[in-house]
């Protein structure tokens, strides 16, 4: 029963969602948009035409290399920021600053240091991701209760059990968030990156089918792109509850 | 059985104020001796330095003069084995099961795996744990995390418990059978504990001595003997010798917790 009633949620959302989808289709007709049933079959069909592989090849890449930076820089930075007070005075208004800049002026420069190829959707992808994850671990690790690290002390750990044993653990659930939303500014950046000046991916494609006024293929690349996200969310939305639940 | 275990000669601890510079005269200066196997409890005016004598006694923060011996040896600046310290705050380790709770206490106390499992089972069964070893402190009750957090102290063996307020978070029924668990567990360890508290009534049942200081920066104004015999419960809240205590420490306690409560109106 309770399964059951956990699942009825999602389910009634997906279902209303391609009601809705479906209802859009029937007022703008066909110029615009395709149905839930022709975009399904068409972004299978899709997956089924070799020359489709690459692509997909290139995005996964970019996006898995791009996240694993953006966690590491991400955790590393804000680990650092959180503990010593006076690096995080200086560096924290620049991170926010930074945040607040529309991501995208910065792809220009980005280029031009990283070239036309895979390295620069890689950098444009972290550069998204990274800045959450920093900003999100600074405050998981100070907010840490004081009472943990007095305990440390209590037990007698040196500064690398504190930060192992006591403040990563105790951050994990917050830097964990960070994370969640961080992947998902990845996903958004890579994209992004690769819909200017690139030969490859998802996005450089789904810019094509813009310009040939591809319906099918814009509707089919989009499906992809949302249930991809979709599932990988609900994922790490179910392990965050689930950390936040210990505490 | 009155030997020093811990004497404390001269210590005062003073602080230097964020920001402004200023320093802070918390503590003192203070003599105190406890005996092996006493039950110590220190009662003061709210932030009359009660934490900041805990503190120097568990050698987690050095006195700015004087000095701490723990059992003949000067305390450094860290807390020396078979000294366990329980806060009034939730310590417990989150993400740590009952038991991963409990085995941290051991510190790095070199003892093989089976006399670790057995000090563990022991302190577990001893505070009523049994059925939540594996359990996570978040599905805990506020008293049964601070039951954790002294089978966690008790794993260790120690010879000294210092108690900071660890009931003053729960509530007056929990407080006092809390209070009646900490009796017993005083009389099978023979450890000698020291309490603080800001309840009056607390200190009057447990403790075999209780220590009356005065608003910061704190001293010893009077030490109480309470005479109770060893084997004792929480009722000895019905005879009247417990008024009287009562009645002695709020006497010499009163005209401080006005002084402390007007400097607190003074400074805001």
């Amino acid at each position: 029963m309770s399964t059951l009633r956990a699942w009825r949620g999602p389910v009634l959302m997906i279902v209303g969602l391609l009601s809705a989808w479906q209802a859009l289709y029937w007022i703008t007709g066909d110029i615009a948009l395709r149905s839930p049933a022709d975009t399904i079959r068409h972004s299978w069909a899709l997956f089924q035409r070799p020359a489709m592989w690459p692509h997909i090849r290139e995005t996964a890449t970019a996006f898995s290399a791009a996240i694993v930076i953006a966690v590491t820089l991400g955790m590393s930075v804000g680990l650092t920021l959180g503990f010593s007070r006076l690096a995080g005075q200086v560096f924290e208004p620049m991170l926010v600053a930074l945040y607040s800049v529309p991501k995208v002026t910065l792809y220009p420069i980005l280029l031009l240091m990283f070239g036309l190829g895979i390295s620069a959707k890689i950098a444009f992808g972290a550069l998204h991701g990274f800045i959450p994850i920093a900003l999100f671990t600074i405050n998981a690790v100070r907010n840490v209760r004081p009472i943990l690290i007095k305990t440390g002390r209590v037990l007698n750990y040196d500064t690398s059990d504190l930060v192992w044993r006591i403040l990563i653990p105790a951050a994990l659930p917050e830097i964990f968030s960070g994370i969640r939303i961080g992947l998902a500014l990845t996903m958004i950046g890579t994209v992004l990156g690769e819909m200017f000046a690139s030969q490859r991916g998802l996005g450089y494609l789904l810019m094509n089918a813009i310009g040939l006024h591809d319906v099918d293929l814009i509707m089919s690349i989009t499906f992809v792109l949302i249930v991809f996200a979709a599932v990988v969310s609900s994922i790490l939305l179910a392990i965050d509850r689930r950390l936040h639940r210990r505490v | 059985m009155t030997n020093v275990h811990v004497s404390l000669k001269n210590v005062t601890k003073q602080f230097q104020r964020e920001g402004s510079g200023g320093v802070v005269h918390a503590l003192g200066p203070l003599d105190l001796e406890l005996r092996s196997g006493e039950f110590f409890a220190v009662v003061g005016p709210s932030g009359c330095g009660k934490s900041s004598l805990l503190e120097v006694i568990a050698g987690l923060s050095p006195p700015t003069q004087g000095e701490v011996l723990f059992e003949g040896k000067s305390i450094g600046g860290r807390v020396p084995d078979g000294i366990g310290v329980v806060f009034q705050e939730d310590a417990s380790f989150p993400w740590l099961t009952v038991a991963d709770n409990i085995v941290l206490g051991l510190r790095k106390i070199p003892i093989s795996n089976e006399e670790r499992q057995a000090r563990v089972d022991r302190a577990i069964a001893m505070m009523g744990l049994k059925e939540f070893t594996n359990a996570y402190p978040a599905q805990l009750s506020g008293g049964m995390r601070q039951r954790v957090c002294i089978a966690r102290t008790l794993v260790m063996a120690p010879r000294l418990i210092l108690l900071d307020e660890p009931f003053g978070a729960l509530d007056q029924q929990t407080r006092l059978l809390m209070g009646e668990e900490v009796l017993k567990l005083w009389r099978q360890t023979g450890a000698t504990i020291f309490l603080i508290t800001h309840a009056l009534d607390e200190a009057a049942m447990l403790a075999d001595r209780i220590g009356v200081m005065s608003a910061r920066p704190g001293r010893l104004m009077d030490v109480i003997e309470t005479g109770w015999p060893r084997e004792r419960d929480s009722r000895v809240v019905e005879s009247p010798a417990f008024g009287e205590i009562t009645a002695r420490l709020w006497k010499s306690l009163r005209a401080e917790s006005i002084k402390a409560i007007g400097k607190a109106d003074a400074a805001s």
